[in-house]
C-alpha cells in the first residue's frame, strides 16, 4: 500500500481532500461520529432465549395439529419466535426432509433458526437448509472468532437475493476473485467471499456488493460498496463513476450526504486511512 | 416453437394491463397465434380491458386444479380471430397458483398458439415470480419516474435469476424495454426522466415509447385493445412495439412534443 503521503498528492485538485495530510484529516473528521461507527463486522454476543423443539417423530402427521393447538394456547406470543431443532431422539431416525419440517414451522409462524443434537448428516442437511448449529454447552462456540470463516458478513436474517450466477473464477482453481459482467440490479447482492470483486457494468441503485477483498467497478457504481466487510482496513474500492449510495471500507462508512459532490460521476478510489474513509479522484 | 413472453414491471399501475392487451392484439392483427394469460389472480382486470368480461364462465384457475379443461376456459376474440383469452380468477388469491399447474396450462397452450403473452401482477411475490418463471422473453413496463425504474430494475433482476432460464442455466430470457405513459412536455419541462436516463440505467433494449394518451382510458373503458383505435398515437406506438418486437426496425415516435396550434392548444387543456 502505498504511503498516505502520495495518496494526498494525488487528490490534489480536489476540493474536498487536497492539501496537506493536516487538512485532509479535519475535512474527514467532519464525518459525524455515527457514520463512522462499524458496520459489518460488528459482531457482539447476544443471549435470547429461543424455544427448542425436541422432535420424535418427524413423519407423526397429527404433530403439526398438535403443535398448532399447543401454539393456540397463547395466540400470538410465539408469532416470529425463534426456534431451535432438538434432534436428540432421531439420531437412530431414517433419514427426513429438514428443509421441510423447517417451511412447516413456518407455517405456524415460527422462525426455525438452528437444530441442536444432530447427527453428521442432519447436520449437513441443516446448514444446506440455512440452518445453524446450535449446541448447549461452551464446547463450541457457535459464532466463530473474528477471521473464522462461518460469519464472514453473512446478513443475520432473511438473506437478500445472492447472485450466484453470472460468474467466472479469474485466474483459475483457486482464484477467490469474482467477476461479475451483467449489471446488478437493484436488490440484487453480490458476495466476494475471501476476495475481490470485479464487476464490468453498472451497480444499480439498492444493489449492495460486498467483498473481503478489493471492489472494482468499471460502470456507474449506483448501490452501495462494501469492501473488506471482515475487517480487511486495506481494502479499497474503484469505481469508474461514483454515484454510490454507501461505501464502506472494513465498517468505516460514507453515505452520499457525505461524499464531495464534486467527485459524484467521476473515477475514484476509496480506502481507509486511519479510521477515515476517503475518497479520492483516480488520475 | 411457441414463445412465451411475460408483461412485467415490478410497480403497479405503470400499464402493464393495458400493454399486455396491446401487445396480444398487436401480434394477433400480424397473423400469429396469440393467447393472453391473467396473472393477477383475485384481481381480474384484462377481460375487462379486452372487452370480453361477460364470456367469462372458467378461468385459469379453475384450469390448473382440474375443474375445467383448457378449452372451456380460453375465450376467443370476436373482433380478431386469432386472438384468445384466459381470465383469471376474481375470487381465488395467488396461492391458488401453482408451478406445475401454470407450466401444464403453457405447455398445452404451446400446442395451438405462436405467443402466450403472461401478464403478471404488480410486486415480486408468488403471482409476479409464476408469471415470469417460464418466460422466453419479458417486455419490462416501466414508466419515466424514479421508483418505476427502480422497480423495474428489481424485477430485471429478478427474471435473471430466479426464472427457469436462469434456474437451469439455458439462453437467458430476452428482454425489451417498453416506456409507457410517456409525456414528452413533461420530460422536456424536466419532470420526468428522459429516454436515455431510463436506459442508463436499465441498460435494456428499447422496444417502444408509447405516448400518455386520452385514448388508452377511454379504449379500456369500452373493452377494446388500444391497438384497434387507428386515431390513438398509443396505438400506433404499440403496433410500433409489436413490429419492433418481431424484428422489424421503426423509428421511434411520439418523442418530442408536438408544436400546437393556439386552437388545438385551447382544445387539449379543456380536453
Amino acid at each position: 500500500m502505498p504511503s498516505a503521503g502520495d495518496e494526498v498528492r494525488q487528490g490534489a485538485g480536489d476540493t474536498v481532500l487536497n492539501g496537506s495530510q493536516g487538512q485532509m484529516s479535519s475535512a474527514t473528521r467532519a464525518i459525524p461520529a455515527t457514520r463512522r461507527q462499524r458496520m459489518v463486522p460488528e459482531l457482539r454476543r447476544g443471549a435470547f432465549p429461543m424455544l427448542v423443539l425436541r422432535m420424535q417423530d418427524p413423519k407423526d402427521q397429527t404433530f403439526y395439529s398438535r403443535l398448532a393447538d399447543t401454539l393456540a394456547e397463547v395466540p400470538g406470543l410465539h408469532r416470529y419466535a425463534p426456534v431451535v431443532i432438538d434432534l436428540q431422539d432421531l439420531a437412530e431416525a431414517p433419514p427426513f426432509n429438514l428443509a421441510e419440517l423447517g417451511r412447516r414451522l413456518r407455517q405456524h409462524w415460527l422462525v426455525p433458526v438452528g437444530i441442536q443434537n444432530g447427527t453428521e448428516e442432519q447436520n449437513r442437511a441443516a446448514v444446506n437448509a440455512g440452518m445453524s448449529l446450535l449446541t448447549d454447552g461452551p464446547a463450541i462456540d457457535p459464532i466463530s472468532p473474528p477471521g473464522g470463516a462461518a460469519v464472514r458478513g453473512e446478513p443475520a436474517s432473511p438473506a437478500p437475493d445472492r447472485d450466484e450466477e453470472d460468474e467466472e473464477p479469474l485466474s483459475g482453481p483457486g482464484s477467490r476473485t469474482r467477476l461479475i459482467t451483467r449489471p446488478v440490479r437493484s436488490g440484487r447482492q453480490v458476495y466476494a467471499q475471501q476476495g475481490d470483486l470485479v464487476v464490468l457494468a453498472s451497480i444499480s441503485p439498492g444493489a449492495e456488493l460486498l467483498a473481503d477483498g478489493h471492489i472494482h467497478v468499471y460502470g456507474a457504481l449506483r448501490g452501495r460498496a462494501l469492501a473488506g466487510v471482515s475487517g480487511d482496513t486495506t481494502a479499497r474500492i474503484f469505481c469508474h463513476s461514483l454515484e454510490a449510495e454507501l461505501v464502506s471500507v472494513a465498517g468505516y462508512y460514507r453515505i452520499r450526504d457525505d461524499m464531495p459532490e464534486g467527485l459524484i460521476g467521476r473515477p475514484v478510489q476509496i480506502f481507509l486511512d486511519d479510521e477515515r474513509v476517503r475518497i479520492e479522484p483516480l488520475a | 416453437m411457441a414463445k412465451v413472453i411475460v408483461i412485467t414491471s415490478g410497480k403497479g399501475g405503470v400499464g402493464k394491463t393495458t400493454s399486455a392487451a396491446a401487445f396480444a392484439a398487436g401480434l394477433a392483427l400480424k397473423g400469429h397465434k396469440t393467447v393472453v394469460i391473467d396473472f393477477d389472480v383475485g384481481l381480474r382486470n384484462l377481460d375487462l380491458v379486452m372487452g370480453c368480461e361477460r364470456r367469462v364462465v372458467y378461468d385459469f384457475i379453475n384450469v390448473i386444479n382440474g375443474d375445467a379443461k383448457l378449452s372451456q376456459a380460453l375465450i376467443r376474440d370476436k373482433r380478431i380471430d386469432t386472438l384468445a383469452i384466459l381470465p383469471t380468477s376474481q375470487t381465488r388469491d395467488k396461492d391458488a397458483l401453482t408451478k406445475e399447474g401454470v407450466e401444464r396450462v403453457i405447455d398445452d397452450l404451446k400446442e395451438d398458439f405462436d405467443y402466450i403473452i403472461c401478464d403478471s401482477p404488480a410486486g415480486i411475490e408468488r403471482g409476479a415470480l409464476l408469471a415470469l418463471y417460464f418466460s422466453d422473453e419479458a417486455v419490462i413496463v416501466t414508466n419515466p419516474e424514479v421508483s418505476s425504474v427502480r422497480d423495474s430494475d428489481r424485477i430485471i433482476g429478478v427474471l435473471q435469476s430466479r426464472s427457469r432460464r436462469a434456474e437451469e442455466g439455458l439462453e437467458p430470457v430476452r428482454e425489451h424495454l417498453l416506456l409507457a405513459r410517456y409525456d414528452s412536455e413533461r420530460v422536456a419541462r424536466g419532470e420526468m426522466l428522459k429516454v436515455e436516463d431510463v436506459l442508463d440505467i436499465l441498460a435494456i433494449p428499447l422496444v417502444g415509447i408509447i405516448p400518455e394518451s386520452q385514448s388508452v382510458l377511454k379504449s379500456s373503458n369500452v373493452g377494446l385493445p388500444v391497438v384497434m383505435d387507428p386515431s390513438s398515437a398509443a396505438g400506433k406506438a404499440y403496433m410500433d412495439a409489436v413490429g419492433r418486437f418481431l424484428g422489424e426496425t421503426i423509428e421511434h415516435r411520439f418523442v418530442k412534443p408536438e408544436r400546437r396550434g393556439l386552437f388545438q392548444r385551447l382544445l387539449w387543456r379543456t380536453a
